[in-house]
């Protein structure tokens, strides 16, 4: 939109159109608004009384003493004090002794330097104000129509406009160009395939503890437990390289129901059961919003809480989301037990863990 | 800055120069280079210096973050941690973390280092924060330097990535749980999210490769992107100049203040020293990310309480608030639970913040240049949407803490979610309409002072038992002061259609704009000559 479309009665009346005019009001002799001009300077007393300047610049100097002092202090501290010694105040907790020695040296040094430098300016520097003027950024015109006549012969003499062969081919290869610096990206990763929809568990995959790696047994799991469980082929040498990857997707949560907790559907309610061992059941701990170990367990309600994002799942009924921003219902593991009273997965996942993702369905 | 004519031949035919700088002017023509900067004016006002803040910790984030490169092993190779710090002794970790913990432990100042750069880093964002926001109150982002408020703002983004990227560098298990959220933001995305995760990420979540793409990132890419926008960003405020105050003697058209050298260059580098001393106060006192508390990242494991550098805060209490929104459209999944939260929301905000000079601009028609300050409450519409603004941003990062304010106050998270979700939309409108009251209000107040002068508090009695106030006038300058902003009048469309019939040129576009101009300046309080003339006329009576 051009500015002939509307009026410029809105602006006020020293405009002088579109672009430049001046801001300043033109005051009449008679204007009881009008500027009083620059105020007379007032001396400070440094200005005026040859002692307080004297006192001014010797408190100056005193600031650059304690600074050196405190920058040498911080040396001899590094040295002295101990790296390992700890000291606890109140109200800081903890300390390393070493690191609150160097940080209130160095910290007070440089406070004195810089209080010294602004004390200076403030006392014994110039405190005159001075006037310089402004003048538009927008260039005079005869340096406007240099540089326009300049720029026409340039593009006269490059022929741009002559060849209009040159011109297209060059703006193409222009397009062109920022391509492979994309393209030369692609091995920052592998495709992700299917890789998402699939996770370490197996038939017959045992639950171990991951800390003692030991099989999880069935009666060790009773109602008001939380254990953490991983597939037992994380642990396995193959898996090296790529354990916490897996392990990003694997983890899982042990939880012990009775089956009068139940909740939903009767069908909801026999799935959930008949992938459980005796209300033993084994949910993702990845948390379906955006990833976090789902950990806070309240043993009444069988709610479980991911810290992140106080999404909040219901375990007794089927892993349902009853508060917070997650989506989805947390997925759970069929398990069964094996002939040596090891909990073990009856298969993977039946659904994709974690977040959701575009190709999840 | 004074013009400078050539002096007249021979004028200066034995001036005095020192042999270096005569070396160094004979190659780089130093004196002609330096001639009006020497004595360059900056005018003086507090709020001026929270950009030097940015600038000086920023300075000190490169010092200490150079510093920290020297021990730091940007690696996720798993290795067995055998340091000083015992608790630790044994356990698998990152080669990334181990390091850290070596620096935290056994270098020495290499804690003080580590939490200088940390406190620095904080201050950086907060400083530029603070200072945007007064380019915003004080209208410092109109003709000529909406290009530098860009640039302001680009470095405000950089900034809040560059925080993040060295945030999630240690990797310990608070960074490496922000990594997994940002994985899953990223996941979000349609079409192309599952397959930037995995170039991200080099692969499935956290893989291998992230902590050393990240360190490049963090130590050259943004770096180097920040010290170059930077200079642009300060030889812009030399070449424009640095608006000021109005005031008595003080124009659009000159600069009032005190010399760069020697005033500013004291003044400043003492600012600098005085940054760096409470950085360092900070980092030796106050104790900040004790990674070794947290742990090293493992997928599997969280803490309660989990919680962002303050800047992300907003992110995350937008992510916390949203409601579970996810639809599955043929066969593909959309995720708004978080994609709404953690890109759309912030992309309004961001948008609209860079985009407001050029809004502005649209609305007012006006494009003067503008060296004067404005006083917030002399633009009481942009006042109250900078602070509509700032009520939507803080609603979203005291959601970023919902849970732990559940637990120190006793309250259920479930009813302080609902609240923030009530709030994030009424709050802005609540703080609108109070700040433009309040705004139009401090106007009368101006415009009161003006023309009655000040209140003495001082009660006299007449003889016939009438209680008055003593008014005392303002001084020229404080009168000057108050009436020098102009008062934008609305935009005022003409009839619908002239004399012939002929309809208005203009679209709607016309008519929207007229409707914008109506709601920023229809209410604004006007002080004009004619009233203080008619009040002087009849002196005496109130």
């Amino acid at each position: 939109m051009s500015d002939r479309d509307m009026s410029t009665d809105h602006l006020p009346e020293s405009v002088g159109g579109a672009g430049h005019g001046t801001l300043t009001k033109e005051a009449a002799a008679d204007d009881p608004f009008q500027d009083p001009g620059l105020p007379a300077y007032r001396p400070r007393v440094t200005d005026i009384d040859p002692k307080a300047a004297k006192r001014a610049e010797r408190q100056v100097a005193l600031l650059f003493l304690i600074a050196i002092a405190g920058l040498i202090a911080s040396m001899v501290c590094f040295t002295v004090v101990p790296n390992t010694k700890v000291g606890t105040f109140t109200g800081l907790g903890t300390l390393n002794m070493n690191n609150l020695a160097l940080g209130l040296c160095l910290g007070f040094a440089f406070l004195a330097l810089g209080g010294g430098a602004i004390h200076w300016a403030r006392t014994l520097m110039t405190d005159v104000d001075l006037v310089q003027e402004r003048h538009p950024m927008e260039s005079d015109t005869a340096f406007k129509a240099e540089a326009v006549s300049e720029w026409k012969k340039g593009v006269a003499d490059s022929g741009f406009a002559k060849y209009p062969l040159i011109r297209r081919s060059l703006l193409t290869a222009m397009l062109v160009l920022p391509l492979p610096a994309v393209w030369l990206l692609r091995d920052l990763g592998p495709m992700p395939k299917d890789k998402l929809r699939h996770t370490l568990w197996s038939e017959g995959q045992k639950l171990v503890n991951p800390n003692t790696k030991q099989p999880l047994k069935a009666e060790d799991i009773t109602v008001g437990t939380l254990a953490l469980a991983n597939p037992e082929v994380l642990y396995s040498p193959a898996e090296k390289e790529e354990f916490i990857d897996q392990l990003a997707k694997a983890a899982v949560l042990v939880v012990r129901l009775p089956q009068e907790a139940l909740k939903g559907s009767a069908a909801q309610k026999k799935k959930q059961w008949d992938w459980s061992v005796d209300g033993i059941m084994a949910f993702s701990k990845i948390c379906t919003h955006v990833g976090c170990p789902v950990a806070l367990y309240e043993q009444q309600t069988h709610h479980m809480l991911c810290p992140c994002h106080q999404s909040t799942f219901d375990l007794s009924d089927n892993g349902r989301v009853i508060f917070g921003p997650a989506a989805r219902s947390l997925p759970q593991l069929h398990i069964r037990v094996d002939p040596d009273g090891n909990l073990v997965a009856a298969s993977d996942f039946q659904e994709p863990v974690g977040p959701s993702y575009w190709e999840r369905g | 800055m004074s013009a400078t004519a050539a002096p007249p031949d021979g004028a200066f035919e034995d001036v005095k120069t020192d042999p270096v700088s005569q070396w160094a002017d004979e190659r780089l023509s130093l004196y002609k280079g330096t001639r009006t900067l020497i004595r360059k004016v900056f005018p003086d006002h507090w709020s001026f210096l929270l950009g030097e803040i940015a600038l000086f910790s920023f300075i000190l984030i490169l010092l200490s973050g150079t510093f920290l490169t020297l021990w730091f092993k940007p690696s996720m190779a798993e290795v067995e941690y055998h340091g000083s710090y015992y608790p630790l002794n044994g356990v698998s970790m990152s080669e990334a973390f181990a390091s850290t913990l070596n620096i935290s432990f056994d270098v020495r100042a290499g804690l003080l280092m580590r939490q200088v750069h940390h406190w620095a880093a904080l201050i950086f964002i907060m400083a530029i924060m603070v200072h945007m926001l007064r380019i915003f109150f004080t209208g410092a982002f109109r003709k000529p330097r909406e290009i530098n408020f860009l640039i302001g703002f680009t470095l405000l983004i950089l900034a809040l990535l560059e925080g993040f990227a060295g945030y999630s560098l240690p990797d310990d298990l608070l960074s490496g749980t922000g990594l997994r959220i940002a994985s899953g933001v990223v996941l979000s995305i349609p079409i192309v999210g599952t397959y930037l995760s995995y170039f991200l990420f080099g692969g499935d979540f956290p893989g291998h490769d992230f902590i050393p793409r990240l360190f490049t990132i963090h130590v050259l890419l943004i770096p180097a992107l920040i010290v170059g926008l930077l200079t642009v960003h300060l030889i812009l405020v030399f070449v424009q100049k640095h608006t000021q105050w109005a005031g008595p003697g003080k124009t659009n058209e000159n600069v009032v203040g005190l010399p760069f050298m020697p005033v500013y260059m004291a003044k400043a580098g003492g600012f600098m020293f005085v940054i760096f001393g409470v950085t360092f106060l900070l980092a030796g006192l106050v104790q900040i990310n004790p990674i070794w508390a947290y742990g090293p990242y493992t997928p599997d494991q969280i803490s309660a309480g989990s919680q962002p550098d303050w800047y992300i805060g907003f992110l995350e209490g937008s992510l916390r608030m949203m409601p579970n929104w996810e639809w599955n459209l043929w066969g593909h999944t959309v995720s708004f639970n978080v994609l709404i939260p953690s890109l759309i929301v912030p992309g309004i905000l961001f948008t609209g913040l860079a985009l407001w000079p050029f809004l502005e601009q649209w609305v007012t028609g006006d494009k003067r240049e503008h060296h004067l300050l404005d006083r917030p409450r002399n633009r009481p519409t942009r006042t109250a949407i900078g602070v509509a603004g700032i009520t939507f941003y803080g609603v979203l990062w005291l959601a970023g803490g919902n849970d732990l304010i559940a637990t120190h106050f006793h309250l259920s998270v479930e009813a302080l979610t609902w609240t923030f979700r009530v709030l994030v939309f009424a709050g802005p409108v609540i703080a609108f309409w109070c700040t433009k009251r309040i705004a139009l209000g401090l106007q009368r107040r101006d415009k009161d002072k003006v023309l009655h002068g000040r209140e003495t508090g001082i009660i006299k009695v007449s003889l016939d038992g009438e209680f008055t106030e003593v008014h005392q006038p303002l001084s020229q300058a404080e009168v000057y002061r108050l009436t020098a902003h102009e008062v934008q009048k609305p935009l005022e469309l003409g009839p619908a259609t002239d004399e012939n019939g002929i309809p208005r040129p203009g679209s709607r576009a016309l008519k929207l704009r007229a409707k914008a101009s109506q709601l920023m300046f229809s209410d604004n309080v006007e002080t004009t000559v004619d009233e203080a003339k008619e009040i002087e006329a009849g002196h005496g009576h109130h």
